[in-house]
């Protein structure tokens, strides 16, 4: 088609916009420098540190069990997982044979985090899209989860109950009976969540095809979790490098190869049910045993280096610790996944409109202090 | 492929490196900061190696030396090594940056200059990341002192 | 003086429609969402909207520094007045009308269309970059929709033949024209509530208000009372689209099985009410379960869905009509 020469071009400047610290769709404080020309975004230019807490600084004057107790509110979401990842670690450092009993409860414990944290994303992302009756509908069912953990470890978001050598005190004798009372509630539910979100044409129309991310472009930016699923990159730490209680339980690592909005919200649907299928493997054999393997009160791990990776809700968090023998680590670093998607969210949202932004952060889960730390 | 099969390989690349495995459960090789771009370009072209997962960039201060850990994993040969450089320069600190081989150091340097103060040339778009652009100092320098932020025991 | 004791009753009804709709919105989104809604302040919560309103009074009133005065404050009073001219036109029963025009439905059309420029003068006045283009984005979807709403009661006006409201429910006495119409009335009937709903820049077409996290809606720079204008308005604005429907599609204020004569002690306001609050749950209903639609896919729905449909729509009722394909009781 010949262009179309006028006379006198329109010229059509660049605006800044800034979608600010504050938003009513919080993922936290996260503020985006958008450039925006007329409907379409040019750049995103991530501006972080509100929530900076010199996290990695802390762990560096902290004993080793206090720095267990700063890595929930990394990512608060996943706090069970996070507890467990810098305890691993640990344990690798003392190479402490932990006790299966452990394992399993570990376990347990981080796929119903990893629940609460899929049920909050579906939520949100829904309440994001304009439909805002999700939210509801998803802290109905968050609230179960939030009873057991305040059972069983004292409290509902951020759990400490994982220390280096076990847990802090055994499992409430409710808890098998409520766990399986929960698999059963949320087994009618989810489908519910189908129908009401995944089945909807306005909700498909936004979302596919939006913020497509390539499998090359996802391993160079070295995302994980769910983004990198939905993209064809199957990186669930918890096949490759398993921990804990997987190694003896069967489930299916969710890889879609679209690469869009769509693909990362199925995958993780998906995922919601494959954790209820763990859940449900391991909740009626718990192995009899200790809760904990006692380690000196001072812990001084060997000097080296360790490094451990779990999968949390959003992705490979790793944890690095550089040890020189003394009691306080030497450094401490955590690989966060939000972090790394982050990177590559400029290039998915690039010539997208402002509508598709939103979205494709719902998509991609981010919680702004696992980020900045 | 194993840690023998990738030594023997990596020697004959022909670059100054120290290899260790001791104290640490991934085959790690210390390189020359002149060395550090091209010896990276080669562990992801070369298909015997293809390290094309970056997945953990650390910034570290030894005392006398900063420096920078990379983390490096294959998707589809399944093996990971760490690359070590260092810099004995605490004034001004230069590496070269591998943004143009893996896109998530993009990120990552900006956060290591944040702290380190380590620049990185030829690195699109250095500044400062969490802090404010205005901060002095870079606080995981294990010299770094804030008497009004920092709580010592 | 009998126009000024007229004039009056309007207002009133305007305002306690209005405070009431509010409150039922706010019923039925917490029925939606297994929750309670407001029922602390009154029984049920009954007083709650004047709660809201007298907070609302109370508030300072500040304009931005280099806004256009005039502009700034004529610009709510646009909405409010063109409602209350629709209002006045709607047929409540057979006794309550005030004004019985002959051009009826294109009457309210006009001064439907009339709203936009408060929306316009909103934006502008604020003299602030994200108000205008927030007050383009919403003037833009009301002005393509009104071309949906007008094609599909222009359908209807075929098989009535009069465009007088009074004229067209006599015409219902022999059977609601969605009945009378069948198949092409339905179809007017579904394009007429999905552009009633992008209309009054409801969900799932609410994306003016929605983007408010970033380029703010054209109300933002109002406080107080003007702010309270503009959302009044936009509820009243739904009632009138619901009682568009229901005089044009569901017989008004005629009962259902045509016996409106035999049951004359039953006051016909109240049918006319009750089929007006059911089209107004249904707008509820559509706002609190549907995502939103982005503004390119809200305007490709217009243009290249919805408008050929209403085209065709048309011819199809004009030659139902010439051919007497008309279901009569």
């Amino acid at each position: 088609m010949a262009e179309i020469e006028t006379e006198n071009k329109i010229k059509s400047e660049e605006y800044f916009v800034n979608m600010g610290p504050q938003h009513p769709a919080a993922h936290g404080v996260l503020r985006l420098i958008l450039t925006i020309d007329g409907e379409t975004i040019v750049n995103v230019d991530p501006d972080l540190g509100y929530i900076h807490r010199s996290i990695e600084k802390m762990c560096e004057r902290d004993s080793y069990q206090q720095i267990v107790h700063l890595t929930d509110r990394m990512d608060y979401l996943s706090s069970h997982i996070n507890n467990e990842a810098v305890c691993l670690a640990v344990e690798k450092g003392l190479q402490l044979e932990i006790p299966d009993r452990v394992k399993v409860i570990r376990t347990i414990l981080s796929e119903l985090t990893r629940l609460a944290s899929h049920q909050l994303w579906w939520g949100v992302m829904g309440m994001d899209v304009g439909a805002l009756t999700t939210y509801f509908y998803a802290f109905r069912d968050r609230e179960m989860i939030n009873d057991i953990f305040e059972e069983t470890c004292g409290a509902r978001l951020t759990m400490n109950y994982n220390i280096p050598g076990g847990l802090m005190y055994d499992i409430h004798p409710n808890f098998v009976k409520r766990v399986k009372e929960f698999v059963a509630h949320f087994k009618t539910k989810l489908p519910e969540y189908d129908r009401l979100l995944s089945g909807n044409i306005i909700f498909i129309n936004r979302t596919k095809g939006v913020g497509v991310l390539s499998r090359e472009d996802a391993i160079s930016f070295g995302v994980s979790g769910p983004v990198a699923r939905g993209s064809g990159f199957a990186s669930d730490v918890r096949k490759r490098h398993p921990y804990s209680a997987y190694d003896r339980v069967s489930f299916k690592e969710i890889v879609m190869n679209e690469g869009d909005t769509l693909a990362r919200y199925k995958v993780r649907i998906l995922e919601m049910w494959e954790s209820l299928s763990i859940i449900e493997q391991l909740i009626d054999n718990i192995p009899e045993g200790d809760h904990l393997v006692p380690t000196k009160a001072v812990i001084k791990l060997p000097k080296g280096e360790f490094y451990q990776r779990v999968e949390t809700a959003r992705g490979e968090l790793g944890v690095y610790i550089n040890s020189d023998g003394n009691k306080n680590p030497y450094r401490v670093k955590f690989r966060s996944p939000g972090f790394s998607n982050l990177s590559a969210l400029n290039h998915v949202a690039k010539g997208g409109k402002i509508g598709d932004l939103v979205s494709i952060m719902a998509s991609f889960d981010f919680v702004i202090p696992d980020i900045d730390r | 492929m194993s840690n023998e099969e990738l030594i023997k390989l990596i020697d004959t690349w022909g670059f100054t490196l120290q290899t260790t495995e001791e104290g640490t459960e991934f085959l790690t090789f210390t390189v020359r900061k002149e060395d550090l771009h091209e010896f990276c370009r080669k562990l992801k072209a070369d298909p015997a190696t293809h390290f094309d997962l970056l997945f953990c960039v650390t910034g570290m201060d030894w005392g006398n030396e900063l420096g920078v850990i990379y983390h490096l994993a294959s998707t589809d040969l399944k093996h990971e090594i760490v690359v070590k450089v260092m810099t004995a320069d605490r004034e001004t600190p230069e590496l070269d940056t591998v943004c143009d081989i893996w896109r998530t150091a993009e990120f990552h340097e900006m956060e290591v200059f944040d702290f380190f103060g380590i620049r990185f040339k030829g690195h699109p778009n250095l500044k400062r990341l969490f802090l404010t652009p205005d901060w002095d100092g870079y606080p995981l320098r294990k010299d770094y002192v804030d008497e009004a932020n920092m709580v010592i025991k | 003086m009998e126009m000024v004791l007229i004039a009056v009753a309007y207002l009133l009804v305007f305002a306690v429609a209005g405070l009431y709709l509010v409150l039922l919105e706010r019923k039925v989104a917490a029925w939606f969402q297994l929750r309670l809604g407001p029922n602390r302040v009154g029984p049920f919560g009954l007083f709650q909207t004047m709660a809201d309103a007298l907070k609302l009074v109370s508030k300072e009133m500040y304009g931005t520094n280099r806004a256009d005065k005039f502009l700034y404050n004529l610009a709510p009073y646009f909405p409010i007045i063109t409602a209350l001219l629709a209002m006045a036109v709607l047929p409540f029963s057979a006794q309550f009308q005030a004004f019985d025009i002959n051009i009826g439905i294109f009457f309210l059309l006009a001064v439907s269309s009339v709203g936009v420029i408060g929306i316009l003068l909103g934006g502008w006045a604020s003299n602030n970059k994200y108000s205008l283009i927030g007050a383009m984005r919403s003037g833009l979807q009301v002005v393509s929709y009104e071309l949906s709403v007008g094609l599909s009661l222009l359908t209807m006006v075929v098989l009535t033949g009069s465009l007088q409201l009074s004229e067209i429910i006599e015409v219902q006495k022999n059977g609601w024209l969605i009945v009378q119409g069948h198949i092409p009335a339905i179809i007017a009937f579904v394009i007429f509530m999905i552009a009633g709903t992008a209309e009054t820049n409801r969900a799932p077409f609410d994306l003016v208000e929605a983007e408010s996290e970033l380029g703010a809606g054209f109300h933002t720079e109002y406080s107080g009372m003007k702010f309270a204008y503009f959302f009044l308005a936009e509820f009243i604005n739904m009632f009138i689209i619901s009682a568009i429907a229901v005089i044009v599609f569901f017989g008004g204020w005629l009962s259902p099985f045509g016996i409106t004569e035999e049951i004359s002690w039953f006051p016909s306001v109240l049918w006319f009410l009750g089929k007006v609050l059911i089209i107004v749950f249904l707008m509820m209903w559509f706002r609190w379960t549907f995502p939103r639609l982005r503004v390119d896919q809200l305007l490709n729905l217009e243009w290249k869905y919805l408008l050929p449909i209403n085209l065709f729509n048309l011819v199809f009722m004009a030659i139902v009509v010439w051919l007497g394909w008309v279901i009569t009781f």
